[in-house]
């Protein structure tokens, strides 16, 4: 299955520099950030594919000065019971990349948490909002820079 | 057998602060602010096997008008801060507050960004309880002192405080005057 999905994306997307990588079985595809919503839609509507679960979508934050984030798709597919991964990096100094909330409407909340955390901006987002932190916090907690104990006076507290 | 058997044709003689505090001592109805796994020891202090109903402690309420403390069980962040200091207003005086667990007390082992290292930065805490989570029986501690402090007429957080000068100065005096 690992090299049917292969040989599909490289016959498919032709000239796209994908990066392959294979652990225990499981397939890795580090997709360029301009392709990723095709990627994905093509991949969940193919008839050999069908990866219509979008089991996580989560950010990390590799804190290199080129291509500092990186965002991970983790797919499965309920009819081929199978199970890949996508990767896509983008730049510190413009963390943005396109939603795939058309592509699966879970994508949501887990772009929205990608967000908050890591502050990468989802371009087509139907609602980009924080989800954890409060609205009037202005940092991003799960980036490498950010302290443990957070920035004093960034949280306010009531009086006592 | 009645007080009226016991105490036949005599009478009792007490201050009536005293008397009042008796009374509020065995009454404590407890607003259950169960945030996290804190308030699962706290339903057990509740029910059958631990019985706060032997402290006249077992009505939980769950309007704040009708609670005098507020068990503050679990993890505070600071999003949830906010929530409970607007519940803890919402309490009539006299009021108290017993932080159950150690991440209501401290932070815990959350030592971290969201989470408010010790609910007494936003609420006077009358009675600390030790443990993650504390079992029942410290819970049950908790309350009976508690009940001394009810006896003698102490609130950390009641304006004006029971027994004490009004004109004193107190923090919540200023939210009061209009």
């Amino acid at each position: 299955m690992n090299a049917r999905v292969r040989s599909l994306l490289e016959t498919s997307f032709p000239g796209v520099p994908f990066e392959f990588s294979e652990f225990r079985g499981e397939l890795t595809v580090v997709v360029p950030k301009e392709k990723i919503v095709e990627v994905c839609s093509f991949l969940k509507t193919h008839g050999e594919t069908r990866f219509d679960l979008l089991a996580d979508l989560c950010g990390i934050d590799m804190f290199t000065p080129l291509k500092r984030f990186g965002i991970v798709y983790n797919l499965y597919s309920l009819q081929r019971r199978h199970r890949i991964r996508l990767k896509s990096f983008v730049e510190e100094d413009e963390p943005r990349i396109a939603s795939v909330t058309g592509v699966w409407k879970t994508a949501n909340w887990h772009e929205r948490e990608t967000y908050d955390m890591m502050g990468i901006i989802f371009e087509g987002h139907p609602d980009l909002r924080r989800i954890y932190m409060p609205d009037e916090f202005e940092h991003h907690p799960l980036r490498k820079d950010f302290p443990l104990m957070g920035i004093p006076g960034s949280l306010d507290l009531p009086k006592k | 057998m009645g007080l009226e058997k016991a105490l036949a044709d005599s009478v009792l003689l007490t201050r009536l602060d005293d008397a009042i505090n008796w009374c509020r001592k065995n009454s404590l109805w407890p607003m259950p602010m169960g945030i996290s796994c804190c308030a699962i020891e706290m339903m057990a202090f509740a029910g059958p096997r631990f019985d706060s109903a032997r402290f006249g402690s077992e009505v939980f309420r769950f309007s704040p008008r009708q609670s005098d403390v507020m068990i503050v069980a679990g993890t505070t962040t600071y999003k949830m801060a906010k929530v409970v200091r607007k519940i803890y207003d919402q309490m009539p005086d006299p009021k108290w507050v017993i932080a159950m667990g150690a991440c209501t007390s401290s932070g815990g082992m959350y030592r971290t960004y969201s989470v408010v290292q010790g609910i007494d930065q936003f609420l006077p805490v009358d009675v600390y309880v030790a443990g993650c989570p504390p079992r029942p029986d410290n819970l049950l501690n908790a309350l009976i002192t508690l009940q001394k402090k009810v006896a003698r007429g102490e609130s950390k957080g009641t304006y004006p405080t029971v027994g004490a000068d009004v004109s004193q100065s107190h923090p919540a005096s200023s939210r009061r005057t209009p």
